[in-house]
């Protein structure tokens, strides 16, 4: 008798993984396949921004192998595998010539880095650290070379800054916003973060961007669009992420920002999904952790034959900088309201409420992000 | 006691010390740890963490 064909998920990254081991609680006999395109080492993609201050090599934030993966979970892990086609009308997905049934499919691509556009001969010294792997390329130079220029100052590009500094690098941030994580941040608080992550010493150069960046005297020379001219050894991109779609578009899915799923995760083709930075449901993209491990369980569910609906409570999020901490869960866009903060120093509590005093979203730094279970209490649900 | 650790990101709540900075007092059990307790370093959520033997 045929074996029924596996469920194969694609991508090793925290979805993949994560979603593997809920549904191997679930489904213990399950014929499971992963495939991915790196080694597949397990880890944990948010400890890449905590990596310097730490001082961990590549190898010690790498929690397991591929292959310490498939006997722990009892599956199969194909590594440095890339999937180039799928079709949904058969079942099947094609690795270059070899093709691969599947009884249901997981997309769990991950997202890809921008890349700015930049002119100059330097482009070998931009680095974006987006897994496992870059951060190992990265660390190996980042050793002899002690001053960075860090393009970007979202999430990535703060947490970077921090943790370098922290790891005793020279640290100046180039980024065209006005404020830190503007898509996160209310200005008072991403004042609060800034002030804190200058007193350690990183130098912001705000509404301004590369635009040349040339070898000079064994470093590199930025030349800022505001006239300013900063001299580094190495730059590193945080200008933002992507969902990845490639593949999803070539088999004819759905996608908008992201690969469009339902709220069981199933995008517009039956017996395909998507999960964690990949996935837009319906109308989310949240490349963050919390959606993520939510996406995860009620998949594993849905996988193992009990049909169930991702709910997305309320979904702070932490910003990995120790100088100021910072928590933020920002109310969603188009929101009618208006941020009213309390500010001391670098502690500052703000939050955005609507006319009726609703709380649909806060932002607490230093000392205060300990009030973040109280105000979670108060909030709605992001897909209830 | 026992010790509890985020399965993202590694942090350890243990029992003995408890988490005073997260308002939870020294010897507080993992199951009087409050259901929307959340990890403070990566932000998850009580559910993502695991026992551990140290």
């Amino acid at each position: 008798m045929n074996q029924p064909a596996p469920i194969v998920v694609i991508g090793t990254g925290l979805a993949g993984y994560h979603l593997v081991k809920e549904l191997r609680k679930l489904a213990p006999e399950q014929n499971i396949v992963m495939i991915t395109a790196d080694d597949g080492c397990s880890y944990s993609k948010p400890m890449l921004s905590t990596g310097f201050g730490k001082n961990k090599s590549a190898d010690e934030l790498a929690m397991a192998t591929a292959a310490d993966m498939a006997a722990q979970l009892n599956i199969v892990v194909r590594t440095n595998t890339q999937v180039t086609n799928i079709v949904p009308t058969e079942h099947k997905l094609y690795i270059g010539e070899e093709e691969l049934e599947y009884s249901k499919l997981v997309l769990a691509l991950g997202a890809n880095v921008l890349t700015p556009q930049v002119e100059g001969d330097a482009q070998d010294r931009v680095f974006s650290i987006n897994d496992l792997q870059d951060y190992a390329r990265f660390r190996e130079v980042a050793d002899d070379n002690k001053r960075v220029i860090i393009m970007g100052a979202g999430l990535i590009g703060c947490e970077y800054a921090n943790d370098m500094r922290a790891g005793g690098y020279e640290v100046d941030v180039v980024a065209p916003c006005d404020h830190l994580l503007p898509t996160l941040l209310p200005p008072v608080a991403a004042d609060a973060l800034q002030n804190g992550l200058e007193s350690i010493g990183v130098r912001f150069h705000l509404q301004a961007v590369i635009t040349k960046l040339t070898h000079e005297n064994n470093g590199i020379k930025a030349e800022l669009s505001n006239g300013n001219v900063v001299e580094a050894d190495l730059a590193v991109s945080a200008i933002g992420l992507r969902p990845r779609l490639a593949l999803a578009t070539k088999a004819g899915l759905a996608t908008g920002l992201g690969i469009k799923v339902n709220r069981q995760l199933e995008t517009s083709e039956s017996d395909i999904y998507a999960i964690g930075d990949c996935a837009e449901v319906e109308g989310h993209v949240l490349l963050f952790v919390l959606p993520l491990m939510a996406s995860a369980r009620a998949l594993a569910k849905t996988l193992a034959g009990q049909p169930t609906e991702v709910s997305y409570g309320v979904m702070p999020v932490t910003v990995k900088t120790p100088v100021v901490p910072v928590v933020v869960s920002p109310p969603a866009p188009d929101s009618e309201g208006n941020w009213t903060a309390e500010v001391s120093e670098q502690d500052v509590q703000a939050e955005f409420r609507n006319q009726s005093g609703q709380l649909l979203g806060y932002a607490l730094t230093g000392a205060k992000v300990v009030n973040k279970l109280t105000l979670n209490k108060e909030l709605p649900a992001i897909l209830p | 006691m026992k010790k509890w650790q985020c399965v993202v990101c590694g942090w350890i709540y243990d029992e003995e010390l408890g988490a005073p900075e997260e308002g939870l007092a020294p010897g507080t059990r993992w199951e009087d740890v409050p259901e929307d307790y959340i990890c403070p370093d990566c932000g998850v959520g009580k559910e993502d963490f695991e026992m551990i033997e140290i």
